[in-house]
């Protein structure tokens, strides 16, 4: 790790300060934070929240793999296992996937990256954050009174006729946490629609933009969707309407239509702001165009289209027609192909780049293996006659999570070390961050390989209890569960170190070519002193070398 | 400290300001809009996505509806046949004369008249509210023939119609029973209408506050105009409602 092997330009630390006025110093007390418009504040709300949560659904997930070390039932009864997990999705779904990437970096960057002070409506995003709030209490509330045991997916009837928990309560949770995402996207597509810069075309928004832009809209379209369901699973607990009832009439199989018709493009609110920082990461991080701009701009929209006509492969094993399972089967293998495309090109954007290995890198290296190999598993399991077999295996378990850990949150965390010299001014322990990427990755694939091969010998996720002979698979993966977890602590304690400790950053301590560089780390509250007209397209590093060679001022 | 910006075109801050000053700025308009223009349109286009989202809301009732309908498509028409035509024909009146103030209020928002800006959104609640009553007769109607789904629930009527003097045909006691899902729908999909029309007039009452107070009579119309939108689509999903519950294939062969 020599120097000469980084493009990391910090100013002159013995001359090097902070801005005196910042968008975190501009107004001081926590209620100038708690009634905040500016969306760099809410930005840091939202991460504070969901870091609180993350860490509430580790520990269940930890919990799980501690009650799977041993094949006897031993640490907890069967309904408290299976309230852990349920309690473990909630939290990780609701309260950290959908809102990780778009509501902290997303909100952080979209107004700076395009070029404007704000969001369309400062008012509903602050409104967004406290139903996220609002929501996430109604969660803990129900996780305190005794806890849930459907599993996240509420499914009927079990959740609406055979359970004594606290259904309601949850639900109702996730049901406003569904409207703040719904102001986030809406938000999200207005600004990006009205509020672009002079001269900030479509084609040369980063690609970040696109990414949460086609995001926002499954969110938009999406998310009502759910929030009916919801509706129904309470009114069909608290009065019996029947209309998921099979004894009055009602179908089962229309709660799992409409249910999946959210949450398999959820699955896509997930993962395309991930695939936009890994964009922005890989091209700055190897000093090149991304290769196919266009190409990975609409692949985002193309995933965003084909992610709704997919939902029905969640249901295969649970009496659909074979046409239509067929038809699904067909349209699930296409939806894998505009995610192909984004990891080819981000293979070719690294063909003869001048890569470097900085900690966001190796978090955007970590993605790449790990979602292509999310990814692929994905396509097995929408394969017909795999899925039968593999369904409601931990094969599923596996290949979720390569998705979703291995993915997003790689994702995200390549996103908030890029983005934290910007966000807070200051650089992290650039060694130590590098030993938690790359702890996070093994610790990983120590928790999740072991998992593909139980699940293709036949271990059913959701008991807690298994034959003897899947033991030896199940302390891997608890055992890299362990180190997983250390890999997650060790950025929340450097991070936190950084804010009193770290290095002064400086404007654009990676040499990247984004708008939010060109600006002052923390930005000003306004972002921009005067609107700036853009005459380049995104990722031109011939004109920021211009630029960085015609100006006069000293960095500091 | 200096927060460069990336202009290399001759923008300079003078003729930004100068653009600024060619129109008297409102005191509404928000500073992180460049222009009054921009802030309108963004305000506009939300409202759509807003209503997008609704459109998905009551999709999944309408969904289920359609689902059901085909499943159980003799007990959906005799209980619609118990739904009020005229009722209904009336309220659908009641509910387009709504919407027509309200346009008409749109429109005096920008012409700026306030009188009759207010008196076309009371007259808008009103017929609103007019709605809404004749929404709580029809439902009082269900209770007392305990048409609403539940404990009390009955299909007595349904299984033999003739002893309640009904010129329907007998439904099978297993159909009869699926009479509480088409009540069930019909009460969700009004139901949630109904809230909608509660949560504008609400709004209504907020809007002719500020419009008393002048605040809609100096140019700056947004709220009345996205209102407006709101308003004109729960008109509109009661204009799909209508003819689903009450009018679609009353008397089969």
């Amino acid at each position: 790790m020599s120097a000469t092997h980084t493009i990391l330009n910090l100013p002159d630390q013995r001359t090097a300060t902070l801005p005196k006025r910042t968008y975190i110093n501009n107004e001081d007390g926590l209620l100038s934070w708690l009634f905040t418009g500016d969306h760099k504040r809410i930005a840091m709300l939202y991460l504070i929240s969901i870091t609180f949560f993350f860490f509430i659904g580790g520990a269940f997930a930890g919990l799980i793999r501690l009650e799977l070390l041993t094949p006897q039932p031993d640490l907890v009864a069967a309904d408290t296992y299976n309230k852990f997990f349920s309690m473990h999705g909630i939290v990780m779904i609701f309260l950290f996937l959908v809102p990780s990437v778009p509501a902290t970096l997303g909100n952080f960057l979209i107004p700076i990256m395009i070029g404007t002070k704000d969001l369309a409506f400062p008012k509903i995003n602050l409104l967004s954050w406290y139903l996220y709030w609002i929501g996430g209490l109604f969660t803990l509330a129900a996780l305190v009174l005794g806890g849930v045991d459907t599993g996240w997916t509420f499914t009927t009837p079990l959740s609406t006729h055979y359970l004594n928990t606290h259904v309601v309560t949850a639900a109702t949770g996730v049901f406003i946490i569904g409207f703040s995402s719904i102001f986030t996207g809406l938000n999200f597509i207005v600004t990006i629609h009205r509020m672009r810069a002079p001269g900030m075309t479509w084609f040369r928004m980063p690609l970040f933009c696109w990414s949460n832009y086609a995001a926002s809209i499954l969110m938009v379209l999406g998310t009502p969707v759910l929030a009916i369901t919801l509706v129904l699973v309470g009114l069909e607990r608290l009065v019996g309407i029947g209309v998921f009832d099979p004894t009055k009439g009602g179908d089962p199989l229309l709660f799992q239509h409409l249910f999946w018709f959210y949450s398999h493009p959820a699955v896509y609110i997930m993962i395309l702001p991930g695939m936009g920082v890994i964009s922005e990461v890989i091209s700055t991080f190897s000093r090149k165009r991304v290769f196919g701009y266009t190409a990975v701009a609409f692949s985002s929209v193309a995933i965003a289209l084909f992610g709704f006509f997919v939902w029905a492969h969640h249901m295969f094993i649970m009496g659909v027609s074979n046409y239509s399972a067929l038809v699904f089967s067909l349209l699930t293998m296409l939806v894998a192909v505009p995610s192909a495309i984004k990891i080819f090109n981000w293979a070719f954007t690294l063909q003869k780049g001048s890569i470097t290995f900085e900690t966001p890198m190796l978090y955007a290296f970590g993605f790449l293996g790990l979602f292509t190999i999310g990814g692929m598993t994905g396509v097995f399991l929408g394969a017909l006659g795999m899925d039968i077999h593999l369904t409601e295996t931990y094969f599923i378990v596996a290949h979720f999570h390569f998705v979703m850990v291995g993915g997003m949150l790689m994702a995200f965390l390549a996103g908030v070390h890029f983005w934290w010299p910007k966000m807070t001014g200051r650089m992290y322990p650039e060694s130590l961050s590098k030993l938690a990427a790359v702890t996070t990755f093994i610790g990983f694939n120590l928790t999740f390989l072991p998992q593909f091969i139980l699940g293709y010998l036949g271990m059913p996720r959701r008991y807690h209890a298994y034959p003897q002979e899947f033991q030896v698979l199940n302390v891997l993966s608890t055992a890299g569960a362990t180190v997983l977890g250390v890999g997650y602590m060790l950025p929340l304690l450097y991070l936190a170190w950084s804010l009193k400790y770290g290095a002064i950053a400086g404007n654009n301590p990676w040499q990247a070519t984004g708008l939010e560089w060109q600006i002052q780390s923390p930005p000003l509250t306004e972002n921009f002193i005067e609107i700036p007209i853009v005459d380049h397209e995104a990722y031109d590093y011939e004109w920021l070398e211009h630029k960085t060679a015609q100006e006069v001022t000293t960095v500091g | 400290m200096d927060n460069v910006t990336v202009a290399t075109h001759p923008h300079t801050h003078e003729t930004a300001v100068a653009a600024e000053h060619q129109h008297v700025a409102l005191p509404q308009h928000r500073h992180h809009f460049e222009t009054e223009e921009q802030q309108r349109e963004a305000g506009t286009f939300g409202m759509w996505l807003f209503l997008l989202t609704e459109i998905m809301f009551f999709g999944g009732l309408f969904f289920a509806y359609l689902l059901y309908r085909n499943w159980y498509n003799p007990a959906f028409v005799v209980s619609s046949n118990q739904l009020s035509i005229p009722l209904g024909a009336a309220n659908t009146a009641i509910l387009i004369a709504s919407g027509f103030f309200m346009a008409l209020g749109v429109w005096a928002a920008e012409v700026r008249k306030k009188g009759l800006l207010l008196l076309f959104l009371v007259l808008t609640t009103v017929f609103g509210l007019a709605f809404l009553g004749i929404k709580a007769v029809e439902y009082h109607e269900k209770w007392e023939k305990h048409h609403i789904p539940g404990a009390s629930f009955d299909v007595s009527q349904f299984i033999n119609p003739q002893a309640y003097g009904l010129k329907e045909k007998p439904l099978a006691p297993d159909m009869a029973q699926k009479t509480q899902v088409f009540f069930f729908l019909y009460f969700a999909m009004t139901g949630m209408h109904a809230f909608h029309m509660i949560i504008g007039i609400v709004l209504l009452f907020w809007l002719m506050w500020r419009a008393n107070r002048g605040e809609f009579s100096s140019g700056y119309v947004a709220p009345i105009e996205n209102f407006g939108l709101y308003w004109h689509f729960v008109d509109i999903v009661w204009i799909f409602l209508f003819p689903l519950l009450y009018l679609i294939n009353r008397h089969p062969v």
